[in-house]
């Protein structure tokens, strides 16, 4: 079962990847879109990171609710709000449960992955974090390395697609041969995860 | 005619110069606007480019009279930013709606609207109207 703290400590690594791979992050933001995802996300996990210091909420729930809502304050572009609802939502579908299954897990993940796309109007294959998030959510219900595995192939799969959403979809042909920014950030939150899980002994 | 005081109107733009130029020139255009409560929620709080969520909770406070707030945007992460508060339901005041309006042609029209003591709905679809004023 997981509790609030295995929630915490995802989150704090998803903080310490973010901040190790944020300039990769913005140096395939700078290829397609406005090379700002990096320093946006490393702003709003250091905020995460912080207030789950402050805060300790008791719940699994009641962490990605708190974190959600840092991340859609504090990032300034479009990746908080769309992580703030995965967050959110996620942490919404958990409800008050103290500890939660990782089947419960990947349930309610997939709530939040639906959230984001109602959000940004995005489906998969338009070259988003979805791309990565929807093969990951269908591959938790095998275990956190299978998600990260579909998560990252997911994410490089994004490389031949013609992006459709945000402010990527403007350059047409010449998204074509860019990994998505996105689908890679979003991949690294799901890596992060799984390398909890690995810690636990999951 | 709404209940209470006039409605409010906040302009987000990822830039705090277009949000503050756009609020200048629909209650320039409005001309007797002057009691209509129009806030611009431009940029990031450091003073960037992008979307704040603090700055557009902190607009629509200030121009919240009661009678509801219409809130317009520019693009991306402004529209995603305000979908996303009026998901959490209580980070923006009761009664306030996102419009689906051009951001300077539905600013004029939304602050002409509430000038004239108009409800929510009808800001909100004056200011949704203006889509359909074409130009060619």
């Amino acid at each position: 079962m997981l509790d609030a703290d295995f929630f915490r400590r995802w989150l704090t690594t998803a903080t310490a990847s973010v901040g190790r791979e944020a300039e990769r992050l913005t140096a395939l933001d700078s290829a397609i879109g406005d090379a700002d995802h990096g320093s946006n996300l490393q702003r709003g996990f250091t905020a995460v990171a912080t207030a789950l210091e402050k805060e300790t909420p008791d719940t699994p729930g009641g962490v990605l609710i708190l974190a959600g809502r840092q991340l859609i304050s504090t990032v300034g572009g479009a990746s908080g709000p769309l992580y703030g609802t995965l967050l959110r939502r996620t942490g919404k579908a958990l409800g008050d449960a103290a500890e939660v299954g990782e089947e419960e897990l990947a349930a309610a993940l997939r709530a939040g992955v639906e959230a984001v796309m109602t959000l940004g109007g995005a489906a998969p294959g338009d070259k988003t974090m979805i791309d990565a998030l929807v093969p990951a959510v269908d591959a938790l219900g095998t275990g956190f390395a299978a998600a990260r595995a579909a998560a990252e192939e997911g994410a490089a799969a994004t490389i031949p697609l013609r992006a459709r959403k945000g402010r990527a979809s403007y350059l047409g042909e010449r998204s074509v041969g860019h990994q998505d920014p996105g689908a890679t950030s979003s991949a690294l939150l799901i890596a992060a995860l799984a390398e909890t899980a690995e810690a636990d002994g999951e | 005619m709404s209940e209470g005081g006039p409605v409010g109107i906040v302009l987000v733009s990822h830039s705090a110069q277009v949000a503050a130029a756009v609020a200048e020139l629909a209650k320039g255009l409005a001309g007797g606007a002057a009691e209509v409560p129009v806030a611009p929620a431009g940029g990031t709080e450091g003073g960037g480019i992008g979307t704040s969520a603090e700055l557009i909770s902190a607009a629509a406070a200030s121009v919240d009279r009661g009678a509801g707030v219409a809130v317009l945007t520019d693009l991306g992460s402004a529209v995603l930013t305000v979908k996303a508060l009026l998901a959490e339901g209580d980070e923006l005041p009761e009664g306030t709606r996102l419009v689906d309006a051009p951001f300077v042609e539905g600013a004029v029209a939304a602050v002409v609207t509430a000038a004239a003591g108009a409800d929510l709905d009808a800001v909100e679809a004056a200011a949704a109207e203006a889509y359909s004023y074409r130009k060619v």
